[in-house]
């Protein structure tokens, strides 16, 4: 039988990844030492959930994880950052359905596709989308939201690039490779 | 159990605002904040900041319930009002096209417009602050899945995000749990170690939570399997409550709000009331 429209899968992964998503938000990011950028553990997060359930849960788990946290967390949210990070889950997502986890398979090629696209991804999330937004709808300084938004690609594309492949490598490792068995 | 593990949830009530519907308490939040977020209108602000506070006063919430998350509010608010500052001391005076020089200190010259510009952004977390805090303590979270169906959103993402509300204390405890284990066997995590070693403590925390939370994922899909969600197009919601006058009423007033936004728009030409005219 063919589901229509989400499956059920992706409705929990959905609300299971949004919860994650705020409880790492809220206790594991790491203060750098340089102001207002820390190491946001929850973006390697966001990258292994969008590659293994792909770009609608991706895109939903940044969106709703992002401004559940900011609800939560500062009482308003800013929603070109929101619809940022969801647009970082789509897009991570849309490479990670060429990508075949399950089967315990990330080779050292897919690892450079994977962080060209994450690198990619952050560049359009937070150097475009994030401070557009808040020019438009904020109305803020165009300086200080472009300074903010380079800060967050370096940071992230990093934190992605090394964080990031460990979880997907280690998420591999937990799993059956193809073929694996043989008949004696 | 750990210090900082305080998040907003639901406090049961029975005054005038616990009682409304939340489809009403949803739409009154999404159209009032829409409105404080377009309009720069200083008078329009002043008079919703006035509104929201009453309205948190109404509801009997006591400020020690609050009191953690607006400290943190302010901190994080005058950062950012500073950041604005110091960016472009000159926004204010391009935004209103006037400039009345009060300290002039080179870069830094402090003028009426640019004061009256910050005075704007204040206003408008006092705005939207009050009301969100107001939702989220007075709002079961069930009813709020089942209003975000109500107003259009598909019930499926509304269950999602019900299950995100219901799962976070779960996972936040299991995190403790974890972490409290890994500190027995030496992983340290305080500002004393290195940023290398606190980033390793971190992944030996957060790589068996994830993990452990993906197995989950596949125990409540089949779960919710079994029980045929997601078979029909429509689902009926236990916590459903029909409207009643007062959310006519409440509605009606948001509405009301949204409409003076548009109307002042017209007067202003724009999104910035300008009183240097």
């Amino acid at each position: 039988m063919k589901e229509k429209g989400l499956s059920v899968k992706s409705v929990v992964a959905i609300g299971i990844g949004a919860a994650i998503y705020v409880i790492l938000a809220r206790f594991t990011s790491i203060p750098t030492g340089i102001p207002n950028t820390n190491i946001e553990i929850v973006y390697p997060f966001l990258a292994l959930i969008a590659t293994i359930y792909g770009p609608v849960v991706g895109f939903s788990v940044g969106f709703i994880g992002h401004a559940l946290n900011d609800f939560l967390m500062y009482g308003q949210t800013w929603w070109s950052w929101v619809l940022a990070t969801a647009i970082l889950g789509l897009i991570i997502g849309l490479y990670g359905m060429r990508l075949d986890l399950e089967h315990g398979e990330f080779t050292g090629k897919q690892m450079v596709m994977f962080n060209l696209v994450q690198i990619l991804g952050n560049i359009l999330s937070w150097l475009v989308i994030a401070p557009l937004g808040d020019i438009l709808i904020y109305s803020e300084p165009a300086n200080k939201v472009f300074l903010q938004g380079a800060s967050a690609t370096i940071m992230n594309s990093i934190v992605i690039a090394i964080l990031g492949t460990i979880l997907l490598k280690a998420y591999a490792a937990t799993k059956v490779k193809k073929g694996s068995l043989h008949k004696d | 159990m750990q210090e900082d593990d305080k998040i907003l949830g639901y406090q049961p009530g029975n005054t005038f605002i616990h009682r409304l519907n939340a489809t009403t308490k949803l739409i009154f939040l999404l159209l009032v904040s829409i409105a404080c977020m377009v309009t720069y209108d200083t008078r329009f602000l002043v008079v919703i900041c006035v509104f929201s506070l009453i309205c948190l006063k109404l509801a009997g919430i006591k400020w020690r319930q609050i009191s953690f998350i607006v400290k943190f509010i302010i901190v994080f608010a005058i950062i950012n009002l500073i950041a604005v500052f110091i960016f472009q001391p000159t926004y204010g005076q391009e935004l209103y096209g006037s400039k009345n020089v009060l300290i002039s200190a080179g870069y830094f010259t402090v003028t009426k417009e640019e004061l009256f510009y910050l005075l704007n952004l204040v206003l408008k977390y006092i705005c939207s602050v009050p009301l969100v805090l107001l939702f989220l303590l007075t709002t079961n979270p069930s009813q709020f899945a089942s209003s975000l169906n109500k107003i259009g959103v598909s019930y499926k993402i509304s269950y999602a995000v019900s299950l995100a509300l219901r799962y976070i204390p779960t996972i936040q405890t299991d995190y403790w749990a974890i972490s409290a284990a890994q500190q027995a066997r030496g992983n340290e995590l305080s500002k004393k170690a290195s940023l290398g070693k606190r980033i390793k403590g971190t992944l030996n925390i957060v790589i068996p939570l994830i993990f452990s939370s993906i197995e989950r994922i596949d125990i409540i899909s089949t779960a919710m399997q079994l029980r045929r969600f997601g078979s029909k197009k429509k689902r009926s919601w236990y916590v459903y409550k029909p409207f009643t006058t007062k959310d006519y009423f409440v509605t009606a007033m948001a509405i009301f709000l949204v409409i003076i936004v548009v109307i002042l728009w017209h007067i202003n030409a724009g999104r910035f009331f300008n009183p240097f005219k």
